[in-house]
């Protein structure tokens, strides 16, 4: 067991934990923010997305003692304009069915959004094929990122 | 195990057996009546006992329990307040009965609510009901539970009546208040108002709508003053804004202080029983508190998933196989193949099958349709939660089935019923799984219970892994087909169907399979839609020692296929149309007509100019009671079939949430096409193979087709969506592939060995 600081969401929290166990738990079980989810564990379905440094990482498959100083952001504490815009849409059209995999879909489309402001449907499928979404909803979820994509035109 | 329900599935399936042959997935087996005609039982024993139908407040005074956590403080609950609580600050909430997983009863039992009650949507909530099956039985099951896709179709009604209640007490209330006549009072958008310009809210009235008598027959609306139910734009989802900021609380979010996480290892093979452990290095992880053998194999409980995972990789387990299923699919396939050229035991025998194809004359057309075993790996891995004290019992996970569950937690804990506090709530999805005729979630959690002793709760986690190869799949089954043409009619038609009972073997056997034979095997192959005059559907119900269970849309995920495939080839065979011919075979099936010229005027099937390279099929599909039609257009690639567009149309008689109803269409396509596409848990002797989601390929967002979805109007009652969009897509896949001069895949997946 190892003592290790995270920086999640602007804040700091101390942990006891064992190196290798993958940041997924940690953010769950440690710190308690249970909206990133766990859906396979070994990087497949995306459902456990998060941001470290700003760049979208499977939490499930990078060891807690990798993070080092770098922030990590989860669904709670998204707050860009892209991230709000995404949201907003996931609303309106209605995105979720049993919402489980939401989390990480919306943590992968706020970072579409962030690099590429008005991504084509070729782009959304690269950006957004390693979440997986059982229920399928993923007609609405490519709407939504088109309709957030043009409400941050202004 | 299980009185309440055995007792009234037995009654009921007398009452089902005269009618025709819609019984399917267990709730509806229990059952086996139509939702009228449980109504109408249900009225009965209301009417016997003396309780009127929704005067159901004793409920909270004596047994508060199960609202701990709720109503909050400052709210009121207005009778009838076991479905209904209104807030002060004028939110109305809905007690859900069924499980919310995705499918929308949250949103749609609020519509029937807000519908009668005149509320605004914008105060609309909704939240699971607790397990008490004397107030929240699905009136289609007699029980408290979800599945056959039963909910909008079992509470059109009854939740209709609540909120119509609800609004003449409010109305009496502020008739009283106010000193006026009640029937001088409106109600609008949530709004009470006289014409005197005296105006409130549902909030300021609660408490003295409570003490107002309960409307014996509550007068309902005349459809054509619906402002909600059917309505576009107007109802949003409940569950959307939670399920988008990470607050919606699934099982696996369940956290509680000292709670131990528990893995359990099971055997690899089915059947496997543990023979010896040793868990001296389990025990040495830091984090793992204890090890204790249970019924399903060794459980590890320990601080946390991490910890309990670790233990549990450390330990060692020798398994007995000798009661273990060994076979593999490869095995199992031959097997079905030797026996499909035997008769099996008949289901339906139309005409002179035999003496048709004797006759000679004609084209004969032959195929074999294998299906394989399939997981319904919701994205939430099975999980579930308890925690007791040696008496009273708090159990908190997504229970498709609350009555039974609780039935065989009381069993194994040695508690009363009432004891139990049993919560479902949100699943991140079933498809089936989280309902089973054996209980075995609620057994294997309150056997864990067991094992440790009352003291801290314990959440029994499934990885991924484990519910992938944790069986309860859909069956593995084989369809033999033979059909005759002759002067471009189809005159003969047999299908031999080769698989395994979901029923046999269960609690519900008795009272749930008809001389023998099941009808969840051989649900849509027995009565077709089409005017085949020589007919016969014969089925070999074999034992196989792999559990398998409903999985959305249950029998017709397979006879769907079956069906439709060999029609299709059959009207080919014959050069008819796919959609004329179609047409003309079902003088008898208005409703499936309806779908498929709806389907083709969508799609402009006539007429449509393909780009080179496409093609179309096309699919029709009945299940529990909704009829679905879909026409594809797709190509062939390196990579298999690229489905380009589906279009669908729906007869669910009466749409309350027409965009719920879109939404599931949209779902049911998406899930059926990953399946018939890619998935497959193959048996190598006897154990699972695909373990997670890079070797059980699911459908990704670049596979996706667009879709458009058409609404058939219709004041039929309504009926469910959650299962019935799944089965046309797979055969209207395979329609299209021989347009394009392919065969039509006669084993699925289409894409073997899709592993990504
Ligand atoms: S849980 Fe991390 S990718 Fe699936
Ligand atoms: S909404 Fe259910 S898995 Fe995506």
């Amino acid at each position: 067991m190892t003592q290790l600081t995270l920086k999640i969401n602007g804040q700091s929290h101390s942990i006891d934990a064992d190196p290798d166990m993958p940041l997924l738990w940690a953010i769950r079980e440690s710190v308690g923010l249970t909206g990133t989810k766990y859906g396979c564990g070994v990087a497949q379905c995306g459902a456990c997305t998060v941001f470290v440094g700003g760049l979208p990482v499977r939490s499930c498959s990078m060891p807690v003692s990798a993070v080092g100083a770098d922030e990590i952001t989860t669904i709670e504490g998204l707050k860009s304009k892209e991230a709000l815009a995404v949201q907003k849409a996931w609303v309106k059209l209605d995105v979720p069915q049993c919402g489980y995999c939401q989390s990480g879909q919306i943590m992968s489309a706020t970072s579409l959004l962030e690099i590429n402001a008005k991504p084509t449907d070729r782009d959304i499928d690269l950006a957004m094929n390693g979440n997986i979404c059982r229920c399928a909803t993923y007609v609405r979820i490519r709407a939504a990122i088109h309709d957030a994509a043009k409400s941050l035109e202004g | 195990m299980i009185y309440e329900l055995r007792k009234r599935g037995t009654s009921a399936m007398n009452i089902r057996s005269q009618n025709s042959s819609v019984a399917t997935e267990l709730p509806q087996a229990i059952a086996r009546m139509s939702v009228e005609d449980a109504t109408r039982l249900s009225r009965r024993s209301i009417l016997k006992t003396g309780a009127a139908g929704l005067a159901l407040g004793v409920y909270l005074a004596r047994g508060g329990k199960a609202f701990a956590q709720q109503p909050p403080a400052a709210s009121i609950n207005i009778t009838p307040n076991t479905f209904l609580i209104i807030g002060s600050d004028n939110t109305v909430t809905v007690l859900c009965k069924h499980i919310e997983m995705g499918q929308g009863p949250f949103t749609g039992m609020a519509t029937l609510v807000a519908e009668e009650l005149d509320a605004d949507w914008s105060q609309m909530r909704a939240d699971h009901a607790p397990s008490n099956p004397g107030l929240y039985k699905n009136l289609a099951f007699g029980v408290q539970g979800t599945g056959g896709s039963t909910a909008i179709a079992n509470s059109f009604e009854q939740m209709r009546k609540v909120g119509a209640s609800a609004r003449a007490m409010l109305v009496s209330a502020a008739a009283a208040e106010w000193n006026v006549p009640a029937e001088e009072i409106t109600v609008e958008n949530g709004v009470i108002r006289h014409s005197s310009g005296k105006e409130g809210r549902f909030g300021e009235f609660a408490a003295k709508a409570n003490q107002q008598p309960l409307p014996e027959n509550p007068k309902l609306k005349d459809p054509s003053q619906f402002k909600l139910i059917g309505k576009e734009g107007v109802v949003k989802r409940l569950d959307s804004a939670a399920k988008s900021n990470g607050s919606a609380v699934y099982t696996m979010d369940i956290n509680e202080p000292d709670m131990l996480t528990v893995l359990i290892a099971r055997s690899p093979r089915f059947g496997g029983t543990v023979a010896s452990f040793d868990a001296s290095a389990t025990k040495a992880i830091p984090g793992v508190v204890d090890v204790k053998q249970v019924p399903m194999g060794v459980a590890v409980y320990a601080k946390g998933f991490w910890a309990a995972r670790k233990g549990r990789e450390a330990l060692k387990v020798t398994w007995d196989d000798s009661k273990a299923e060994k076979r593999g699919t490869g095995q199992l396939l031959s097997e079905f193949r030797m026996l499909s050229n035997t008769p099996g035991k008949v289901v339906k025998e139309e005409g002179a099958v035999d003496a048709e194809f004797a006759k000679g004359g004609g084209r004969i057309v032959e195929a074999e349709f294998v299906f394989p075993y399939l997981a319904h790996a919701a994205m939430e891995p099975l999980n579930s939660y308890l925690k007791w004290d040696g008496e009273k019992v708090v159990s908190r996970f997504g229970s498709q089935f609350p009555t039974p569950d609780m039935a065989v937690m009381a069993q194994v804990l040695g508690v009363k019923p009432e004891n139990i506090d049993l919560k479902t709530i949100l699943a991140g999805g079933s498809f089936g799984r989280r309902a089973q005729q054996t209980t075995h979630i609620a057994f294997e959690l309150a056997s864990v219970a067991k094992a440790i002793g009352p003291g801290p709760g314990v959440k029994v986690v499934w990885t991924r892994e484990d519910d992938m190869r944790g069986g309860y799949y859909r069956p593995f089954a084989l369809h033999r087909m033979r059909g005759l043409v002759r002067d471009k009619k189809i005159v003969a038609w047999t299908d031999t169907i080769v698989s395994q009972s979901i029923m046999k073997g269960s609690p519900f056997e008795a009272m749930t399979m008809k001389n023998g034979l099941d009808a969840t095997v051989y649900e849509g192959s027995n009565e077709i839609p089409y005017d085949v005059e020589n007919f016969r559907c014969d089925l070999h119900q074999v034992e196989i020692g792999v559990p398998v269970l409903w999985w959305r849309s249950v029998g017709h995920t397979h006879t769907g296929y079956a069906v439709e495939a060999f029609v299709d080839e059959l009207l080919e065979a014959a050069g008819i149309d796919a959609v004329e011919g179609r047409l003309a075979l079902m003088s008898k099936k208005p409703r499936h007509a309806g779908v498929l010229k709806a389907v083709a005027e969508l799609s402009d099937w006539k007429n449509a100019k393909l780009a080179p390279g496409r093609a179309r099929g096309i699919a029709v599909v009945e299940s529990f009671n909704t009829f679905v039609a879909q026409v594809v257009e797709l190509s062939m690639t390196d990579d298999g079939p690229k489905v380009h567009k589906v279009w669908c149309a729906v007869d669910c008689g009466v749409a309350v949430n027409p965009d719920i109803i879109r939404a599931q269409m949209e779902g049911g396509i998406g899930f059926g096409l990953g399946h018939i596409l890619y998935a497959d848990i193959p048996l190598e002797d006897g154990r699972p193979v695909s373990g997670n989601f890079d070797t059980y390929r699911s459908l990704r967002i670049n596979e996706m087709p667009e879709i458009e979805v058409t609404i058939v109007q219709s004041t039929e009652k309504p009926t469910g969506v959650g299962e019935p969009g799944v089965p046309p897509i797979g055969p209207a896949v395979a329609n299209a592939l021989a347009k394009l001069g392919l065969k039509r895949p006669r084993q699925l997946p289409m894409v073997p060995g899709a592993s990504v």
